[in-house]
């Protein structure tokens, strides 16, 4: 569903994505893992057409992302840090984004009501604890019903029971053979989630396996004990 | 398209800064207007207020506004929008809102006081105006990422427009005083919109005669019907270059 061949990236003298090639497809439930500043959310943010790739291109559906726009509306965005218009409330925000995407077909607000945002939607963003925010932004990129799921940390900041809420929800839309795609420090709520891994250090991509090969190559049944073996290897 | 302007304009109409300037523009108009009994001696006080805060507060309100908005314009850039969708959304909500505030504050007062044609002029000039220091804020905005750096810019280019710029013509009228400048002057004075508009509106009131020489080239150019719509038209490029310049680089800038 989604390609990226050859893309790279700096951002003055950092080489934020060096030739990074992976292929996304429906179905699976891929995890971006990699060390800080590795090019996660880099990658993540071309992919919506945030960042623009100093060379290499991306295609969705076989269409190229640049100058296209409308692929947009089968993703879902959640942002690593949610940033909103400070003085508008949580109803507004969730009305702009339905007025904006146009959607006519059915809303999927299961999260807003399960994550109790019902109560809250007199509240004005400003005021909103971190937490808060971040159920805020999972509940916009599951509103629409996307075929497409992108993650960038999505538990970070959530409480146990709401990130409890918001995996059984991953979980849920993973069986409807959707994509999703998920980047994470917290290897060990991934465990019951993704299908494939793609490990990303200094902006190169190191590896993409699905997961029982990750498994079957490392001999650890764990991810995260996975992933820390594969490291220490590299670092010898 | 609409439906962004729509939530700019209703965010910046809500802003008290802008509350305040319009007011303080009303107070302004209403009190010259009442302190000189000549209506068109209130008339020329009240240009020079305007061609002085209408610039400041477009460009510089307009720059920290676009740097305010980086939230909303990076969850804009996430959802199935075009760029340029966004970008000319939210110059179309700034231009539109800071022209209704000048409207509001001096078009109303004087087209009550002086409702002739350098009526009707000044307060198409201030809109103008208006609009053209919003996009050249858009541009300084969209060109520099560092929010200190970018505001720092704009009051730059506020101080050249204002000021800077009219020490330098006088320099130069100075230096080359031996030399018939009086048809170059015409030229010159459209590199820059705050004084373009001085002149058409100083040429269209009685004391355009008591500006000797040049003045008198001035009205053969600005005082004609040609001479006043390229005028017009210099302004509309003034306008529309920075707008198509910042769009064009905010399609590729990274957020």
């Amino acid at each position: 569903m989604i390609i990226a061949s050859n893309v790279s990236k700096q951002f003055g003298k950092l080489n934020a994505l060096d030739n990074i090639s992976v292929t996304c497809n429906k179905g699976e439930c891929i995890a971006l893992i990699g060390p800080n500043g590795s090019g996660k959310t880099t990658l993540i943010k071309s992919m919506l057409g945030m960042v623009v790739p100093d060379s290499g291109f991306i295609t969705f559906n076989g269409k190229n992302i640049l100058q296209n726009w409308q692929y947009r509306s089968e993703i879902g965005y959640m942002p690593q840090i949610g940033r909103y218009p400070e003085n508008m409330t949580i109803g507004d925000v969730l009305d702009m984004m339905k007025d904006i995407r146009g959607h006519s077909t059915r809303l999927d607000e299961e999260l807003v009501q399960a994550f109790g945002l019902t109560d809250l939607m007199q509240k004005k963003m400003r005021t909103l604890s971190g937490g808060t925010r971040q159920k805020v932004s999972a509940s916009l990129a599951f509103l629409f019903d996307p075929a497409v799921l992108i993650l960038d940390e999505p538990t970070a900041g959530l409480d146990p029971v709401a990130s409890e809420i918001l995996k059984e929800k991953i979980i849920a839309q993973k069986r409807k053979g959707k994509l999703i795609l998920i980047t994470s420090h917290v290897l060990s709520e991934l465990d019951d989630l993704v299908t494939q891994i793609i490990y990303m250090q200094d902006g190169r991509l190191q590896f993409h396996k699905s997961i029982e090969r990750l498994r079957a190559d490392t001999g650890e049944e764990k991810l995260a004990k996975a992933i820390a073996s594969v490291m220490l290897k590299m670092q010898v | 398209m609409k439906k962004i302007i729509k939530y700019v304009m209703s965010d910046i109409l809500q802003n008290r800064i802008v509350l305040v300037y319009t007011f303080f523009l009303l107070v302004t108009s209403l009190s010259v207007f009442s302190l000189e009994d000549n209506n068109s001696k209130g008339l020329l006080s009240l240009l020079n207020i305007i061609l002085l805060i209408v610039p400041l507060v477009s460009i510089i309100f307009s720059t920290i506004y676009v740097y305010n908005s980086a939230e909303f314009i990076e969850l804009l850039v996430s959802q199935p929008l075009k760029r340029k969708v966004i970008w000319l959304s939210l110059f179309a909500g700034l231009a539109g809102s800071l022209s209704i505030a000048f409207f509001i504050g001096v078009g109303i007062p004087v087209l009550l006081f002086q409702p002739n044609a350098i009526g009707f002029m000044m307060t198409g000039i201030g809109i103008l105006l208006s609009i053209i220091f919003v996009a050249i804020a858009m541009l300084a905005a969209v060109k520099t990422r560092d929010k200190a750096k970018g505001i720092g810019v704009a009051i730059l280019l506020w101080l050249y427009f204002s000021i800077l710029f009219d020490g330098l013509v006088l320099f130069l009228l100075f230096q080359f005083a031996d030399y018939p400048l009086e048809k170059a002057m015409i030229g010159i004075s459209a590199l820059n919109p705050i004084d373009l508009s001085r002149i058409l509106i100083l040429l269209h009131m009685d004391v355009s005669a008591m500006m000797g020489y040049t003045g008198a080239i001035f009205k053969d150019f600005f005082g004609t019907g040609t001479g006043m719509a390229i005028s017009f038209g210099v302004l509309l490029v003034w306008s529309i270059l920075p707008v198509w310049m910042s769009t064009r680089r905010f399609n590729r800038k990274d957020l």
